[in-house]
Order: C-alpha cells, then structure tokens, then sequence
C-alpha cells in the first residue's frame, strides 16, 4: 500500500496522468492545447499550484479542522493561483496573453483540490511534494502531447516552427475547439492502446 | 464551541495570511506588469498610430480622470506642425472584452488611427480586427463628433464578414474614446502644451 517518495512522483507520469487516467482536468486541456507551448505553460503553471499547495496543505494538515478543510484548501490554492497569474504577468507575459482566462480558472481545476483532499490532506510533506510534482508534470506532458498533436495537424508547425513547409494546408478544424474533442478522444484511446494488459 | 474557535481562528488566520502575501507581491510586480502592457500590447499599437512622430509617444505620456475614479493613460505624439493624441478604451466584443487604441488629431479633431490591442475573438472571424489592417484603416480621417457606427446600424463602416459583433464593438470602442476626448478636450490640450 504505501509507496516509496520516487513511487509516489513516478505514479503521476504514467499511471495516473491527470487527463487521460484519472480523466480529470479536461476544461484546461481542452481549451489551451492550440499549440504546443501553450500547453506546456499551462502545464508549468498547474504544477506549480499543485506542488505548493500540496506542500502547504500536508504542512498544515494538522492543524485544519476537518469541516472547513474545503475552504482551507481553497484559500491555498487561491494564492498559489493568483501568485502565479502576477508573476507570469511581470515576466511572460505573451504566454500570459495566450492563456488568459485560464489561468485565474486552476482555482477550480479539480486535479489541484483533488491532490490537496485526496491526499497531500493525509500524508507526510514529502511524499506529498513528490505528488504534486509528478501528478503536475505528467498533466504538463499530457496537454503538451496533446497541444502538440493539435498544433501538428492543425497548423503544421511544431512550438511555432514550421515542420511541412509552405506546401502543406492547415487542418484548420483541429485547432478549433471540436477538434479538441477529437484529440482528446485520440489520444485517450491511444493510451488504452498501450496501457492494455 | 472549541471546534468553533478553532475554524473561525484557522480560516481568518489563513486568509489574512494570504491576503497579506498576494498584497505584497502585487506591490512588487505592478510596475513590471505596466511596462509589459506597454511592450506588448499598447505599444505596437500606438507606435502604429504615431507613425511618423518626433517624440517617444509611449514615453510621453499623462492620465486624466474619467468619471468617477477612472483614470486613462493618454500618450501623445508630436508631429510636425500638428500633434495628436491616442487613448484605449474597450467594447463588448464576442469573447469578451476588445481593447482599442484611437489616436485623435488635436487640430482637426478627426482620426488618426485605431489599433485593436487586447482581445479574446475567433482566430480567422473576429480577430480579424486586428490582423486584417483594411478594417482598421476606415476608420483613419472619421470625424469623432459622431457616434460611430457599422453600416448595420446606420454607419459607415464596412463590418468584417461573420464578425459583425466584433467590428460593433471596436465602433463602440471608438466612439467612447471620441467622448472621452471632446469632455475633456481642453485639459488634454492644455497638457499636450508640455510636450511640444
């Protein structure tokens, strides 16, 4: 039952990568995987949120009384959130400009409180610092996959360098939101594919 | 009742806490996050419609109260023999809020040009208010006197095709800023004065 620190980090690349195996987090992974780096910030983002937050709420955990723990965890996750929206702000701000409302939304993105209630609430700091981080980089390599894909297809550039040449016509529909709903779907099945036993 | 103390004390403690934490660090940031606006966003826009000048128009800058508390940024450009004002305002857009930049001719009143700044409209429909520079050039020469308007309500300007409510809000963006500019005409005047 209890995992080694390097299980718990390794879990959240694989076993429990947040939008395709716990299939949680999809409003943020569909709407900000136009493109590559798109993703991967946005990725970079939550993960910083997750590992903060997780840290701050095992720390904390004795001290938070069971029946206001949701609004506890709120409030943490808040500040981590809205830190990070200044800070990107102050310093990349075209990235900023790119994911806009999406990153005030990490506040309700419900693989941070799930993290913060379903375990940094119930174990040790550093099996829940390993968490947050593994579960945040499996999510950012998961939309940056998924970002990729999108951005592939449906401009035929890869982190906005060109990969077809002039030639090649766009699969404009790809980067529109339904087509995010099909890579999603994609590449959901693509993962049972793989993970099949 | 102890259990009671005990969250009332936890959450006040812990939102203050945080409160304090994101005050300070707003402090610290605000003036960078300015200065990337001005990069970015406002200031390709206004070097756009200050084509031309002898100054540094996004140097050159004052505020003016709007309103009640509403302060707006007015940069200015010198150009020779004339000078000219640019001032941001917004219009409901499709997906929210479009950040126009209008520069106003100072001696005739008209137009100088428009620059869509921020926006979250469809890439290819709406956004096309700021990618496609026909749309904002019938806007250049306007007379600000009057509301402006798209030739669906009664105007002059040619909508972008499939994106009627983008092109109403950028008119409406424009029109504000006319406002702004007649009702306080005589302070940006007087204040322009500086920079020449």
């Amino acid at each position: 039952m209890a995992k080694s620190i390097g299980q718990e980090f390794v879990k959240g690349l694989w076993e429990e990568v947040p939008p395709f195996r716990l299939v949680l987090g999809l409003c943020p992974a569909l709407a900000v995987t136009k493109s590559m780096a798109n993703g991967i910030g946005m990725g970079l983002a939550t993960t910083f949120v997750l590992f903060f937050s997780n840290l701050l709420v095992s720390t904390l955990r004795g001290v938070i009384p069971p029946k206001v723990r949701i609004a506890c965890f709120i409030i943490v996750i808040a500040t981590f959130v809205t830190m990070v929206e200044l800070l990107m702000q102050a310093f990349t701000y075209r990235l900023f400009l790119q994911l806009g409302i999406f990153i005030p939304l990490i506040v309700v993105n419900c693989v941070v409180l799930g993290r913060s209630e379903a375990f940094a609430y119930k174990r040790g700091v550093l099996h829940s610092m390993a968490d947050g981080l593994g579960i945040g980089i499996g999510f950012t390599l998961a939309l940056g996959a998924l970002g990729g894909v999108r951005e592939l297809i449906g401009s035929g550039t890869i982190l906005g360098h060109s990969v077809f040449g002039a030639s090649f016509e766009p699969f404009a529909f790809m980067v529109e939101a339904p087509g995010a709903f099909v890579g999603l779907g994609l590449m959901l099945a693509f993962m049972n594919l793989v993970g099949k036993k | 009742m102890k259990d009671m103390i005990k969250m009332v004390v936890v959450l006040t403690v812990l939102a203050a806490f945080s409160g304090g934490l994101l005050a300070a660090i707003r402090d610290n940031t605000i003036e960078r996050i300015e200065n990337q606006q001005l990069t970015f966003v406002k200031g390709p826009a206004i070097k756009e419609i200050m084509a031309g000048s002898k100054n540094d128009p996004i140097a050159d800058r004052f505020k003016i109260q709007v309103g009640e508390e509403e302060e707006k940024s007015v940069f200015v450009g010198v150009f020779d023999g004339k000078s000219a004002v640019a001032i941001e305002s917004y219009g409901k857009g499709y997906g929210g809020d479009v950040g126009v930049m209008v520069g106003i001719d100072l001696a005739t009143d008209k137009i100088l040009g428009l620059s869509v700044t921020t926006h979250a409209e469809t890439p290819g429909m709406g956004a096309m208010a700021k990618d496609d520079p026909v749309f904002a050039q019938q806007f250049k020469g306007m007379a600000t006197d009057k509301p402006i308007m798209v030739s669906n309500d009664g105007g002059t300007i040619n909508a972008i095709s499939g994106a009627t409510i983008t092109s109403r809000a950028v008119s409406a963006a424009a029109t504000r800023v006319a406002e702004m500019y007649h009702q306080k005409k005589p302070e940006i005047e007087q204040q322009v004065q500086a920079f020449k």
